[in-house]
């Protein structure tokens, strides 16, 4: 199926849910509202003429400044049946930063999701395992938002497990061979 | 007196594998809880070789990038490029002249059957077939000469540019290359005769780790390890890029699903990919190697070599000296068929001389997540077994 005839069925079937529908080099994309992602995602998983079996990607996005609500959660999604794509993105806001889970539906979404709250901050709701897993337990903050430095000294705030390094490292210094 | 019977008591231990374990291909954690030597629960950790790529990626320009995904997947590098290059391609609606295309699919294949070649040493090497890792180094060390040969690099290869390719290949390269697409099948068969009928390593890989087709597509496997399970999935075939499209290649599946046949999988796109490398060889185009209108660090064609010299040392201004407007704002997702199976870029941009949001689908990163559905319920001694067959690389899985 054409994925832009998809995208308009889409917004027949759940029309306070689709906000727009962008095409971009043949890649469509539809942002949606949060609120319902789950039917959404199980309607393009289990309609026959769909039938997204596969979750090609799943990441987050953050347009700090840039437009309102500030997060992105992007579906990538891919039919083996039918070898058609498009692409969900569902919009989260920075005070209600949470979206329910797709892990019912794509059982690989589990990690993806638990990369995405890791580097974004966005909870997901009815996650079975919902930890970080790139940063350490005690990691502060969400690397991948925009307001996150790229290089800076942290100082105080230094992760305590770099600092436990550098100060080994130090102490180690008297065995150097000069 | 007749001998008194205690109820013997069974408590589950917890054994840590890894992160530092010459099994698991890099710095991969396990936490096993064990019953006798039955797996119970298998938790993956990782993340050690996290280094933030998606978040550099994001404060250095389009080409500046490239490098950064020679550190994914380090063993297999040409395809990391191709699949970037290709991404940010995409995104600009420029393509690549023929010839670049043709070096490219040749450079991929060249990976491919390096990486395969790393497989299936250290798998071997790891459920105790010592002897193929020293045969098939062989081999790759003569496809590492070769890229060496090409662009100066072993590993870290930085050859496929936006646009094409950085430099042409010489006489001396193509054959030395055809050279080897003659003897390398013999090669494959030597293996083969290794430890195709052998029958500890029949048994080692015979019905373990079984995964079935409808839970590796809902896990989102894809590769040799999908295609091992029986399902047709091969981005080359689906959505041809480079010159895919002009080769004629078969995509081997399995059946079973278990750890022979993506064993088996993978020996026969060693061939395959041996007769794509062949054709492209058959068919190679003569032209430029880079497009007109590539964003390259390489100086473009028909740049006005005065202008280029005129203009301040700043990257941007000698990366991007043509006046034409290169930065579309919008968004793509693009993937090749990498060794491991999908690698896909999504890449976000907002009209700027940087990537607004760099995303790297990697395979391994979801393969190490399924490895508690194939190890659970089985012993400990095919955990190590099961690490192997999803064919995973570190630096890949945590970016």
């Amino acid at each position: 199926m054409d994925p832009m005839e998809i995208a308009l069925q889409l917004q027949t079937a759940f029309p306070d849910e689709v906000r727009k529908i962008d095409e971009f080099r043949g890649q469509v994309s539809v942002t949606v509202r949060k609120n319902r992602i789950r039917d959404i995602m199980s309607r393009l998983w289990a309609e026959p003429e769909y039938y997204f079996d596969f979750l090609e990607d799943l990441c987050g996005a953050d347009y700090l400044g840039k437009k309102e609500p500030r997060f992105e959660v992007v579906y990538n999604l891919h039919s083996m049946k039918h070898s058609h794509k498009i692409r969900i993105r569902a919009e989260v806001s920075e005070t209600d930063c949470f979206i329910d889970s797709v892990t019912t539906v794509w059982a690989g979404a589990n990690w993806h999701e638990r990369e995405c709250y890791d580097l974004f901050g966005i909870q997901f709701i009815g996650h079975p395992d919902h930890r970080r897993i790139l940063l350490p337990e005690d990691w502060e903050g969400h690397p991948l938002r925009k307001d996150y430095p790229v290089k800076s000294d942290l100082g105080e705030h230094e992760w305590p497990g770099f600092k436990a390094v550098v100060e080994t490292s130090k102490r180690n210094r008297r065995y150097e061979v000069r | 007196m007749p001998l008194e019977t205690t109820e013997s008591k069974t408590t589950e231990m917890t054994v840590n594998l890894g992160p530092q374990h010459p099994a698991t291909h890099g710095v991969l954690r396990l936490v096993l809880d064990l019953n006798g030597e039955t797996v119970v629960k298998c938790t993956p950790h990782v993340g050690y070789l996290h280094r933030g790529i998606e978040k550099i990626g994001e404060t250095k320009t389009y080409t500046a990038a490239l490098p950064l995904t020679d550190r994914l997947d380090y063993v297999s590098s040409m395809t990391n490029n191709v699949a970037y290059s290709l991404a940010v391609e995409r995104l600009f609606g420029i393509e690549a002249p023929p010839r670049a295309k043709y070096i490219r699919t040749i450079m991929s294949e060249m990976s491919r059957i390096s990486s395969h070649i790393l497989w299936i040493a250290t798998h071997a090497l790891d459920i105790g077939a010592m002897t193929v890792f020293l045969y098939s180094f062989r081999e790759r060390e003569k496809l590492l000469d070769l890229f060496e040969m090409t662009c100066g690099a072993r590993l870290t290869v930085a050859y496929p540019r936006i646009g094409g390719v950085r430099c042409d290949v010489g006489p001396e390269f193509l054959r030395q290359l055809r050279d080897f697409t003659d003897e390398f099948p013999r090669r494959v068969r030597e293996y083969e005769t290794l430890i195709d009928q052998n029958r500890i390593w029949l048994q080692r890989t015979k019905g373990i780790g079984f995964l079935s087709a409808e839970d590796a597509i809902n896990w989102g496997v894809t590769g040799p390890t999908l295609r091992g399970s029986g399902p047709c999935y091969d981005v080359r075939k689906d959505r041809p890029y480079d010159a895919y499209a002009d080769v004629d290649f078969d995509v081997p599946v399995g059946a079973a699903g278990d750890l022979y046949d993506r064993y088996r999988c993978r020996m026969e796109e060693l061939l395959q990919s041996n007769r794509i490398i062949r054709q492209c060889l058959d068919k190679l185009p003569d032209g430029p190697i880079l497009a007109p209108d590539a964003p390259d660090l390489a100086l473009p064609y028909d740049a006005p070599k005065k202008k280029i010299f005129e203009t301040s040392l700043d990257h941007a201004s000698i990366a991007f000296s043509h006046e034409r407007d290169f930065f579309p704002a919008g968004e793509i997702y693009s993937a090749i068929e990498a060794p491991k199976g999908e690698l896909g870029f999504y890449i976000i941009s907002d009209g700027n001389t940087r990537p607004y949001r760099m995303r790297v689908r990697s395979p391994s990163f979801i393969h190490v997540s399924v490895l508690p559905k194939l190890c659970e319920g089985h012993l400990v001694a095919d955990v190590i077994a099961n690490i192997g067959t999803i064919d995973v690389v570190l630096g890949e899985c945590d970016r």
